[in-house]
């Protein structure tokens, strides 16, 4: 609701500077990361119930599925996934760390917000590198 | 000054919304179990691409499996399903779009994780 001056009038008044005026932080990154990775794995989740779905369904449907998965815009999109689910993980970590009343120290702030990001990076190449490799 | 709290209110904790920090600690319960149970996903998906479907459906018919995939299904969900809650109630400001899109949020939620639920015991008890 837009303040008012009780005659439907609304008075010009000086607005507390918004994002923009702000130099962007590690730890404001990461934020707004948290949220927008949050959002992407709800609309991936729609990819593991296709995943589930088409196994169900039967080996022809499990194979189109798959064979979607085995293109480069298939891997992209798979190798992008994993670094969402990585970074919204780590980050998790990170505010479950802060939920605990801990790490509030300004270093501890940077730290462990490069460190979440710096984790999720190392972890996503782990596992490609594992998948690479061929598996288990 | 006098607080107009009744004493039931303040023993109650639970504030205007009458929830107290219910969504807070189902946030931070199924984000611990949803460590766990994702890096289960990806350790599963990541040593079964390019298996051929008898090994994958042998292997989501394994109890050992299915029962940990049925569990980040619905940690996963509810997970999901409080977060996107929170994303828009912060930016949906007309309370007639706020109400359909959480209203189309649990929709959402409750329909992704049916259908994976519903798959994972197709493939454990179906033919």
């Amino acid at each position: 609701m837009a303040a008012t001056s009780g005659r439907g009038v609304r008075p010009e008044r000086p607005l507390s500077p918004h994002l923009q005026i702000y130099t962007p932080l590690i730890n404001m990154v990461m934020s707004i990361l948290h949220r927008i990775t949050g959002a992407t794995l709800y609309v991936g989740s729609l990819l593991l119930a296709l995943w589930l779905v088409a196994a169900a369904s039967g080996p022809e449907q499990y194979d189109y599925v798959s064979s979607w998965f085995a293109t480069w815009p298939g891997k992209i999109v798979l190798l992008g996934y994993t670094w969402v689910l990585m970074h919204h993980m780590m980050g998790g970590i990170r505010h479950l760390i802060w939920d605990s009343g801990h790490g509030y120290e300004l270093r501890m702030i940077d730290l462990l917000s490069w460190g979440s990001l710096a984790a999720s990076l190392t972890l996503t190449a782990i596992i490609w590198a594992f998948v690479a490799l061929g598996g288990m | 000054m006098k607080s107009m709290r009744t004493p039931l209110k303040k023993v109650r904790y639970l504030g205007s919304a009458k929830e107290g920090a219910d969504h807070f600690w189902k946030q931070r319960v199924t984000a611990v179990a949803n460590i766990f149970l994702a890096s289960f996903l990806v350790w599963l998906i990541a040593s079964h691409i390019g298996a051929d479907y008898e090994t994958v459906h042998r292997k989501l018919a394994d109890p050992l499996i299915s029962l940990p995939l049925l569990a980040l299904i619905l940690s996963a969900t509810i997970h999901m399903r409080l977060g996107m809650q929170i994303i828009i109630e912060d930016y949906v400001h007309n309370e007639g779009l706020k109400l359909g899109a959480l209203v189309l949020n649990t929709f959402f939620a409750i329909a992704v994780g049916l259908a994976s639920v519903f798959a994972v015991l197709k493939l454990s008890f179906g033919a």
